[in-house]
């Protein structure tokens, strides 16, 4: 129930937002298809744990900042790979252990080493849990293999270790 | 002044921005592979666009149109990886071979002529 | 400032689309869409503040909306030969 109020609030904000214009008439008709729409999800099935995580909003604000300065740093070093005349690349395909068990936690570590400049996950096999990642360089594909993004994801999905 | 400190701030993160959407575009043309070329790709769709978009919030001050560049940038970092998962996916499928440095060769060339035995990445 | 972006932004949208033209793979080209996207959205914030009409935020919005359906329509095409129903089977 309270997951399906704050698809309502989330979906109003989002109106909100795009809208710009507030009068009475289309903030209560926003209101009105926000609450009808959540509703909606419970029965359509994106109301629930996986379709609406808000609960993890707290831990992810202390996963994202790092994350964020993981970016930063793997896109200054492929940019320096880029722009270094003999382009020092050795790609790699390999399988790397994953520790999250949740759809969240295995969607988020996914993304991330995606999101991460210099790592792609190719692919996702949850039977063995694992991911196929292509990297550029041995030294990225040894950063993976590491586990400290892994750890960070298990922390993020709320099973402390 | 504050107004001051705010164009620079804003005119650091567009240079900044640019610099690695260039890098990025630079690198497309440079890498030898399809799964390579997603690296330097993503290079430019993730922190040449994410600089950009902060970079524009600090001109635009507090406003609706703040809120919507930040929606936007969070639009885009999580739906930009699920597309390149997505691509990559797609293309191991259908038979791309990635092209992959041998273990043996300590300093791998990178150029057309891969040590690999894996094929080079025309399909 | 914002004019100096804006040609580094068109500049970068120029190599892309020469690796486009020039790609190999049908997903060569696919990479390049998605980045000429990514650069549009960018182009059209840019150009909504040069000429101070934020107006051009929405449009920059609904291209992100519209240019990830269309990389997903593109690229389910691909892997299943078919946009329909034969695609659903794959799901869990």
């Amino acid at each position: 129930m309270l997951r399906t109020a704050s698809l309502a609030l989330a979906l109003f904000a989002f109106w909100l937002l795009l809208s710009g214009h507030y009068t009475v008439w289309l903030v209560i008709s926003g209101l009105v298809i926000s609450i009808l729409l959540a509703l909606a999800g419970r029965k359509l099935g994106f109301a629930d744990e996986e379709g609406h995580p808000i609960d993890r909003l707290f831990s992810g604000l202390i996963y994202w900042p790092w994350l964020a300065r993981e970016i930063v740093k793997s896109s200054i070093s492929v940019t320096r790979i880029i722009l270094d005349p003999k382009l020092p690349i050795s790609p790699q395909l390999f399988h790397t252990k994953v520790s999250a068990r949740t759809s969240i936690g295995v969607a988020t570590y996914a993304n991330s080493i995606t999101l991460t400049p210099g790592t792609i996950t190719v692919g996702v096999d949850r039977e063995h849990d694992r991911f196929l990642v292509h990297a550029l360089t041995k030294a990225g594909a040894d950063d993976v293999e590491a586990g400290d993004m892994d750890r960070r994801v298990r922390r993020f999905e709320g099973r402390a270790e | 002044m504050i107004d001051l400190v705010r164009e620079i701030a804003a005119g650091l993160f567009l240079f900044a921005g640019a610099f690695f959407l260039l890098a990025g575009a630079i690198g497309m043309n440079r890498m030898p592979d399809l799964f390579t070329r997603m690296h330097a790709a993503s290079v430019g769709d993730t922190l040449g666009v994410s600089l950009m978009l902060i970079g524009m919030v600090f001109l635009a001050g507090f406003t609706l149109v703040t809120v919507k560049l930040v929606f936007l940038l969070a639009f885009l970092l999580f739906m930009g990886p699920v597309a390149s998962h997505a691509l990559a996916a797609a293309a191991l499928q259908a038979g791309v071979k990635p092209l992959l440095a041998s273990e043996r060769t300590k300093k791998p060339s990178g150029k057309r002529k891969p040590s690999s035995v894996k094929g080079s990445g025309k399909p | 400032m914002i004019a100096a972006a804006l040609l580094a932004v068109l500049v970068a949208m120029a190599l892309v689309v020469v690796r486009a033209l020039r790609g190999p793979t049908t997903f060569d080209r696919l990479l390049a869409a998605n980045s000429i996207g990514n650069l549009a959205i960018v182009v059209l914030a840019l150009f909504g503040f040069l000429t101070e009409r934020p107006e051009f935020l929405d449009l920059g919005l609904t291209y992100a909306l519209l240019n990830y359906v269309g990389i997903f329509a593109v690229l389910k095409f691909f892997r299943h030969g078919s946009l329909g129903a034969e695609a659903e089977a794959d799901k869990p």
